[in-house]
């Protein structure tokens, strides 16, 4: 039988070869993956429920406030000012006289929007960089590894209020990309190791022996066995980006106060919260709850996709 | 370890020139001018334009500026703040409160955190270690600004424990309540990281021979588990100390604190930029060299780093 260079060589039959065993396979059970079995130890956990289902209305809510409040939060009546809750206004108003349930209910998007897009952003580089650095080695990795090392050594809020505060108006969409141009060296650095660690994988070697070209292993191969970590990071990341959002807000640096946002309430009510800490607390609380679902996601996400932490429960 | 240390000093080198010209380069080549922006809405004369551009040296290429920058930064001049004092006569009055508040939120976060961590770790699935996992949660879930008002309101306000601002000079007493708002978040990370890593080391080979040769529990825990554990926790500490600096702003603007954060507070909410770029520029350059010194105690607490590379 000619080869590709058009020598003859010996070919042992199948049967006769070290392989065969693996021929005789059943094959109509298929292999269970990592995200089967992540699946698996997740929905026996109510954590997981409680977590997934607040996540979800928090979504519902962010989409369409408007099922939830009838009230306008932009329309607001000095008179009402830091009013007790009445018929009609569960959580009360604020020292401007506004609705604060239907402005918690009205902020969740901006909140929402910079956490999503900042967290989409911060995976997209992170795992686009760090897969190219710790696949392709060499020169590449080099470089990208110390542009890493230097948007590392700037902590991501501290960046952030420095360029948010010589960025003009602010916008959910800019302050996510603030965030994120200071972040995403975390995630490319867990990418990287964890993409190292795939390519010396036995299956990268079977690939590469069938003659799989190095880019279609990289995609079809390393990246889908090393992206579990990066799916737990990025989940507890969304929370932090919220909070982060809040916190320029509070500063000042965020969103302007034209644009509804849970920090910008937060921001607003400490002028009054002796008076009225009501006013503070469901912005707050909303926040709060928001951060410790992904949070709570997170945790349940590393647990069920770390096989050393599974063997230890 | 002579070798170890020389090669992270000299990793250091670009990864500090790199992060203070990226900050240099967001604040005068991003589009908006500075030095209308310094101005407001009063614009001043061509001329006064002119020699503001050449105090600034604005009128020169861009990388001459960073270099020039750079130059005196070294030399201990960080400009001066809109009120004209030099930014390096403030930072002079402000670290020290600032050292001290952080000083006592580092005691107090590393020595809580670890003991609430050994000890949940230790009772793995508990009531204790439940507990501590859910109220580490919470605090990781409420922001720092959150804390600091409803510390004040109801530790300072409410109660009258404390005084809701602190004096000038700020004495430790007074700093006690803030430092505990600024540890929160900390804290919660140290304990769960503490837990998470007593427990992995509970099923260690060492901690079975440890007890397999007789040794008490006490000296298995306090000895095997607890040194091994804490390595993670003094990396943690290296890039924790970022996040105490954004809770250091927060929370001594909250207290009115004079410190470095409550400058930087007050230079954002008056618009003072370039107030702010000189000092978050040290905050970054203490972050870098903070972080090699967390990289060079890691090195020393395992061997296993020392002899890899």
């Amino acid at each position: 039988m000619p080869s590709k260079r058009g020598q003859a060589h010996f070919v042992a039959e199948l049967e006769d070869t070290p392989v065969a065993p693996l021929d005789r396979l059943d094959e109509s059970q298929k292999a269970r993956s990592t995200w089967a079995d992540a699946w698996d130890s997740m929905r026996r956990r109510p954590m997981f429920w409680i977590s997934s289902i607040l996540i979800l209305i928090i979504a519902v809510v962010a989409m369409f406030p408007t099922l939830f409040t009838q009230v306008d939060p932009t329309s607001c009546f000095l008179k009402f000012s830091n009013g007790l809750p009445e018929a009609g206004h569960p959580f009360g108003f604020n020292r401007q006289g506004c609705d604060v349930f239907s402005r918690t209910i009205h902020g969740t998007q901006a909140s929402v929007t910079v956490g999503l897009l900042a967290t989409a952003l911060v995976t997209l580089i992170g795992v686009v960089i760090g897969s190219l650095a710790g696949y392709y080695g060499g020169w590449l990795d080099a470089f990208v590894s110390r542009i890493g090392d230097i948007f590392f050594a700037i902590p991501t809020v501290l960046g952030a209020i420095v360029l948010m505060s010589v960025l003009p108006a602010a916008t959910p969409t800019s302050v996510a990309f603030v965030l994120s141009i200071f972040a995403w060296p975390q995630i490319a650095r867990i990418m990287r190791g964890a993409v190292l660690s795939a390519t010396n994988s036995d299956y990268v070697m079977a690939s590469t022996a069938l003659g799989v070209s190095k880019f279609r292993i990289l995609l079809r191969h390393v990246i889908p066995n090393a992206i579990a970590p990066v799916i737990v990071i990025a989940t507890v990341s969304l929370g932090t980006f919220i909070v982060a959002e809040a916190t320029l807000s509070f500063l000042g640096v965020g969103l302007p106060t034209s644009v509804m946002s849970w920090g910008n309430d937060i921001g607003q009510a400490q002028t009054s919260l002796v008076t009225s800490p009501q006013v503070l607390l469901y912005p707050a609380a909303a926040l709060s709850i928001t951060v410790l679902a992904f949070l709570m996601l997170g945790d349940i996400l590393r647990d069920a996709l770390d096989p050393k932490a599974r063997a230890l429960r | 370890m002579l070798w170890y240390t020389g090669r992270r000093v000299l990793q250091m080198i670009p990864v500090f020139f790199g992060a203070t010209f990226l900050i240099y380069f967001m604040v005068f080549s991003l589009p908006g001018d500075p030095i209308a922006a310094l101005y407001g809405d009063r614009q001043p004369s061509a001329a006064v334009i002119e020699q503001v551009r050449a105090q600034y040296n604005l009128d020169k290429p861009f990388i001459v500026q960073y270099f020039l920058y750079i130059t005196n930064f070294f030399q201990g001049d960080l400009g001066t703040t809109y009120s004209g004092r030099a930014v390096s006569d403030v930072m002079a009055s402000a670290f020290p409160i600032t050292f001290r508040l952080a000083m006592l939120a580092l005691v107090f976060e590393a020595f809580a955190g670890v003991i609430v961590g050994l000890v949940a770790g230790l009772r793995k699935g508990k009531l204790f270690d439940a507990s501590a996992l859910v109220v580490s949660l919470l605090l990781i879930s409420v922001p720092t600004f959150v804390l600091g008002f409803v510390f004040r309101l109801v530790f300072g306000v409410q109660l009258g424990w404390f005084r809701t601002t602190v004096s000038g000079d700020a004495p430790i007493g007074e700093l006690i309540m803030p430092a505990l708002v600024l540890a929160s978040v900390s804290f919660a990370y140290i304990v769960r990281l503490t837990r998470a890593s007593v427990a992995d080391n509970l099923n260690a080979d060492f901690v079975r021979t440890a007890t397999a040769k007789g040794l008490s529990r006490r000296r298995v825990v306090t000895v095997h588990v607890l040194r091994n554990s804490l390595v993670p926790v003094v990396t943690f500490l290296g890039v924790d100390l970022g996040s105490l600096m954004v809770g250091a702003i927060v929370t001594e603007g909250i207290f009115n604190i004079n410190g470095v954060g409550g400058t930087v507070f007050k230079a954002i909410t008056l618009g003072e930029s370039t107030t702010v770029v000189s000092f978050i520029a040290v905050m970054v350059v203490i972050f870098v060299l903070a972080n090699l010194l967390v990289d060079l105690l890691y090195a020393a607490l395992d061997p296993r780093i020392r002899y890899a590379k």
